[in-house]
């Protein structure tokens, strides 16, 4: 699944899809990819204050937990409530189902240093 | 055919064993309890006939793999062969059906079993005084590190960090974390060592402690450890020994010379008491005289040829357990010390290493190693190579499975991509060891040949791969998750 | 010896093969100045006939259950034990397997864990259990840490009819700074309701309390619970399992961890160890679960499978963040509940708590007929313990009797100064009529004694 051209990135395999000034989040396929089946994500209550580039939660896979980290600052104005029974949309649905928060964003200018499609891409080419 | 649970095989009315019958004038549950306080509906335990249990349980038996059947070769683990009569002591009915309250003038056997094991293993580590309170090594790390907030705390300064090294098992940070330090990591150099450049980076006055496994989980001794203990001693801090690795330096290299302050020991590991399926262990932390006021309460002392607890402790951090720690392991270790004795001590740590140099040699020319050179009693590999083929270390792992063999430690230590961490330990003669490194050839051969067998494996145990994250993500934990989801009544 | 099987031919061999001159070559790494110097100041070996005869000596110098007469208890009991329990214990493949992580070749391990953790499940009444802590007192302490992590709150409340070495483990483990501990007096040998409803502040994240407590008696499980639910805390029950077979479980008062020791289900005394506690939670709180945890799940062929599950909250996944610290835990010992539990099966664990029950009552009465013996908590309900005030210090007493070889009961002077003249008395199904009367024959005969002699044999004992 490529990385789609309209959302925003992050080095650490979040994405960012702005609409108004609210940004939705979630993981990407290569990240999901390398975690394996997912089977739990934590996430922060809705209210919750979020800092760009700090963690907001934990996503566990079957043997490994990784940290979610906030592109951008904020409030968390909607978490995914899908994601606790069915975890797996995350690794089905990355982009689209398996968004995990909207963040009410605290300077939309933070968007502006986010990875486009092309240049998350090109980190992934390290990977290989 | 999967094995029925008790549940599945209960049958009403069927009884194992009888008790006698009742020998005092019955008054009756109503009588002696208020109503309120009585159970309204029974627990649902099973109902099954002694042979039927017997039958049960003999054929999930046999579905384990154990060290009794075959090579185990864990990392850290040191699966050495479980003398039974380590087994046969523990069992004696004057040293098993003792209760531990019983008055001390009574259980002068009981102490004096400890307090020689006491002897034997203070003189092993090379350090004055000890505990065998702790029931595993994750506890003796906890006391130590709540023994060091102690020994800061009377010092004025409680302080925040504990270092950690990169290759540190699990349980090291965790511990650090679950007594309130913030745990700090040090990365391990290019040799595999800890960096000491980064380490005097790190060590401060908020440093409590460092706590270093040696030989570190690649299996290499910490040569410059002395360097270490003089860094986080001049900074004021404690210098702790994980002890997972003391089967490669028993009789050999002393923990005590070595400047640690603490050192602990996995009894299930390095003194043969059998692993039970995860336990029981049997902890033990030895101290730097200075240090012993803060050990758990009791202490055991001598006086002539009189044994006693001492309660009268008052630095002591407390208690860590009910009693006295795990007793019946530390019977079977005892027995163990004298059945090796100055000899057989002197033996295990030098066929540990020479196994694990042997078998390290058959295998690196189809295994990467982490590091090149001999290693301590234990090595790790990666499956780098065989990755680039598509097999991963999973995959090597679950076809060793197949040839009726213990796969080795996956995945860890972290520093190692692929990592397949083996510690033979000294009771594997040299054919084990052989038919052990042909089969990993013959794997390697296979990842080249025929890789989709490697992956499909394992196809000769009882079950094959397991949905572990059908298992996490819909949790079925006990009979009636069970009866649940098949929509029982 | 070390087991280790090697000839000289064997070890040329192998040092050839490694490409090593020698053996020493490979420990060059070592630093003289850490090395072992000449051999270690240990004994010789010996052979096993005796090793055996000097075990056999020590063995002989302790006081055991099959030559007393044992109502000693205070959280380890000299229940039945059946002898196919110990048959099946003793097999390889339980005891000499380890923890199951390659599940294919572990499911003997992982499918008793499984039973293990609906039985404890049956008993307690709770929703999920996890594969054993190291005793009850560590499961206390760990509960108390779940609870705090769970509300975010300071103070752990504990009742004072928690084993005392309960309290102190709990206390060293609050000791880190993250949690305060604070005591909830008894009265009458049960929790004052109205002392813990004074206590429960908007701080506290939970109060501890035992059923039966230290003190034998059965405590009101529901108004505990309910006066810690109204102040938002955790209500954590330390539970005896025999108990659990006839009394209301914890988890039916609505508590919210049950935990306790296992020890009386197919674990002998052992001086103490190793024991087994036990840890069980609602279904809501699995995340912040302890510890090992058994699932089923099915293989690549469709066949019904278990594993280890939720392995992420443990130490070796979540190192700092892990919900505890434990990785070796007390399986074997769990297994022998699972097994325990399976042979005496519902009926049977149901007459082992009756009996108990009966027994001791019988033996409560009859002793506090004695001229100056009174049950120290009057007429609070007991389950298979309670405490006996004597007419004079108890430790004459205990010494008399053990002349009798009958181990009389525990000091309570052990734990309070104060109660010189009290000890706690456990009966099981195991003690006969014939032990008890004699039971209450020697106890007669000593209160019978004159007050000075009494305090005249009591100092004897040093």
């Amino acid at each position: 699944m490529k990385a789609p051209k309209d959302l925003k990135y992050t080095p650490s395999h979040e994405w960012v899809r702005v609409r108004g000034q609210e940004a939705e989040v979630g993981i990407t396929d290569f990240a999901q990819g390398e975690l394996g089946d997912v089977v739990f994500v934590e996430l922060p209550a809705v209210g919750t204050s979020v800092a760009r580039n700090k963690s907001f939660g934990t996503i566990d896979a079957v043997k490994t937990v990784s940290d979610l980290f906030a592109p951008l600052s904020g409030e968390v104005a909607a978490i995914n409530t899908e994601l606790k029974a069915n975890p797996a949309l995350i690794n089905q649905s990355p982009y689209e189902k398996g968004w995990m928060i909207r963040i009410k964003m605290a300077s939309p200018a933070e968007a502006d240093s986010l990875l486009s499609a092309e240049a998350y891409e090109k980190t992934l080419g390290a990977h290989a | 055919m999967p094995e029925l649970t008790l549940r599945e095989r209960s049958v009403k009315g069927h009884r194992g064993p009888r008790l006698l019958p009742l020998d005092v004038p019955q008054e009756g549950a109503e009588r002696l309890l208020p109503a309120e306080r009585l159970r309204g509906d029974a627990p649902g335990l099973p109902e099954i006939s002694e042979p039927a249990v017997v039958r049960h349980f003999v054929n999930l038996s046999v579905l384990n793999h154990h060290i009794d059947k075959a090579i185990y070769p864990l990392g850290s683990c040191t699966m050495k062969y479980n003398p039974k009569l380590n087994d046969e002591m523990a069992q004696l009915p004057g040293l098993q059906a003792i209760h531990p309250f019983q008055s001390e003038e009574l259980s002068q056997g009981a102490l004096a079993v400890i307090w020689e094991l006491h002897q034997w293993l203070t003189a092993i580590m090379g350090m004055p005084a000890i505990t065998t309170q702790p029931a595993a090594g994750a506890q003796c790390e906890l006391t130590a590190i709540l023994m060091t907030r102690a020994y800061h705390v009377a010092h004025g300064n409680p302080r925040e960090e504990v270092i950690v090294p990169d290759s540190a098992h699990g349980t090291n940070p965790s511990t650090v974390n679950q007594v309130g330090y913030r745990a700090v990591t040090v990365p391990s150099g290019p040799d595999g060592c800890v960096d000491l450049n980064a380490l005097k980076q790190e060590v401060s006055g908020k440093t409590a402690a460092l706590m270093l496994t040696n030989p570190n989980t690649l299996g290499i001794f910490e040569r410059q450890v002395g360097e270490i203990a003089r860094i986080v001693h001049e900074a004021g801090a404690l210098l702790y020994l994980d002890g997972a690795n003391l089967n490669a330096m028993v009789g050999l290299a002393s923990p005590g010379a070595m400047g640690f302050d603490f050192a602990h020991i996995n009894l299930h590991k390095t003194f043969s008491t059998p692993h039970g399926g995860g336990g029981p262990g049997g902890g033990v932390l030895c101290v730097r005289e200075d240090l012993a006021p803060y050990l758990p309460t009791p202490v055991l002392e001598r006086s002539g040829d009189r044994y006693s607890w001492n309660y009268d402790r008052p630095r002591s951090i407390g208690r860590v357990h009910s009693y006295y720690g795990n007793f019946g392991m530390l019977v079977r270790a005892l027995c163990y010390v004298k059945s090796l004795g100055t000899t057989g001590l002197a033996e295990v740590s030098r066929e540990a290493i020479l196994n694990a140099n042997y078998l390290k040699a058959r295998l690196t020319e189809a295994y990467a190693p982490s590091h090149e050179g001999y290693c301590m009693h234990e090595f790790v590999l990666s499956a780098s190579r065989q990755k680039a083929r598509g097999v991963r270390a999973v995959d090597i792992a679950k076809r060793i499975l197949d040839f009726g063999m213990h796969a080795p430690t996956t995945y860890f230590p972290l520093i190692v991509d692929e990592a397949l961490m083996i510690e033979p330990t000294e009771t594997e003669t040299k054919a084990s060891l052989d038919a052990f490194a042909e089969v990993l050839l013959t794997i390697d051969r296979e990842t080249r040949e025929d890789p989709e067998r490697v992956k499909r494996a394992p196809t000769q145990t009882p079950v094959r791969r397991l949905d572990e994250a059908r298992a996490a993500r819909k949790l079925t934990l006990t009979w009636r998750d069970l009866e649940a989801e098949r929509g029982d009544a | 010896m070390s087991f280790v099987g090697r000839s000289e031919a064997e070890r040329r061999e192998m040092l050839q093969r490694i490409g090593a001159p020698s053996l020493e070559a490979l420990w060059a790494a070592i630093p003289p100045e850490f090395r072992v110097r000449g051999s270690l100041p240990v004994d010789a070996p010996l052979a096993e006939y005796e090793i055996a005869r000097r075990f056999a000596q020590w063995a002989e110098s302790n006081a055991d259950a099959n030559h007393y007469a044992c109502f000693l208890g205070a959280g380890v009991y000299d229940h039945f034990i059946p002898a196919a329990l110990r048959s099946l214990l003793s097999r390889s493949e339980f005891a000499t397997a380890y923890t199951p992580y390659q599940p294919e070749v572990s499911q003997g391990t992982l499918q008793s864990i499984f039973e293990y953790q609906s039985m404890i499940c049956e008993l307690t009444g709770m929703e999920v259990a996890n594969a054993s802590m190291y005793d009850g007192a560590t499961a206390c302490a760990e509960a108390a840490h779940l609870a705090i992590g769970a509300t975010g709150r300071r103070i752990v409340l504990v009742s004072e009819g928690v084993h005392p070495h309960y309290r102190e483990v709990v206390r060293t483990y609050a000791a880190a700074g993250s949690f305060e501990v604070r005591d909830v007096p008894l009265e009458r040998g049960a929790t004052a309701v109205p002392a813990l409803k004074r206590l429960l502040t908007p701080e506290v994240a939970a109060f501890l309390w035992a059923q039966p407590n230290f003190e034998g008696i059965v405590e009101d499980g529901l108004a505990l619970t309910e006066a810690t639910h109204a102040a938002g805390a955790y209500s954590i029950a330390s539970a005896d399992p025999v108990a659990l077979a006839v009394l209301q479980p914890p988890g039916k008062d609505g508590a919210d961890i049950v935990v306790g020791e296992g020890q009386p289900l197919g674990v002998p005394m052992g001086y103490g160890g190793p024991l087994v506690g036990f840890f069980s939670v609602r279904k809501s709180d699995v995340r912040r679960l302890p510890g090992r945890l058994a699932g089923v799940t099915v293989d690549l062929d469709g066949r019904r499978g278990f594993v280890l599950t939720l392995q992420t909250r443990e130490q070796h996944i979540r190192r700092e963040r892990a919900t505890s610290n434990i990785c070796t835990n007390q399986g074997l010992m769990a297994l022998a509940n699972t097994v325990h539990m399976a042979l005496l099966g519902a009926q049977g664990m149901r007459e082992v708590a009756l009996q108990s029950m009966e027994k001791a009552h019988y033996l409560a009465r009859r002793a506090a007929q004695v001229p100056g013996v009174s049950l120290a908590n009057g007429e609070a309900p007991y389950f298979r313990e309670f405490v006996l005030r004597l007419p004079g210090p108890a430790a004459g007493f205990l010494r008399a009797a053990e002349k009798r070889r009958i181990l009389a009961g525990v000091p309570l002077e052990r734990f309070d100064r104060a109660r010189s003249q009290e000890i706690l008395v456990a009966a099981t199904e195991k003690r006969t009529r014939e032990e008890m009367d004699r039971y209450v024959e020697t106890l007669a005969e000593w209160a019978r004694r004159p007050a000075k002699a009494k305090v005249e044999e009591a100092a004897c004992r040093s």
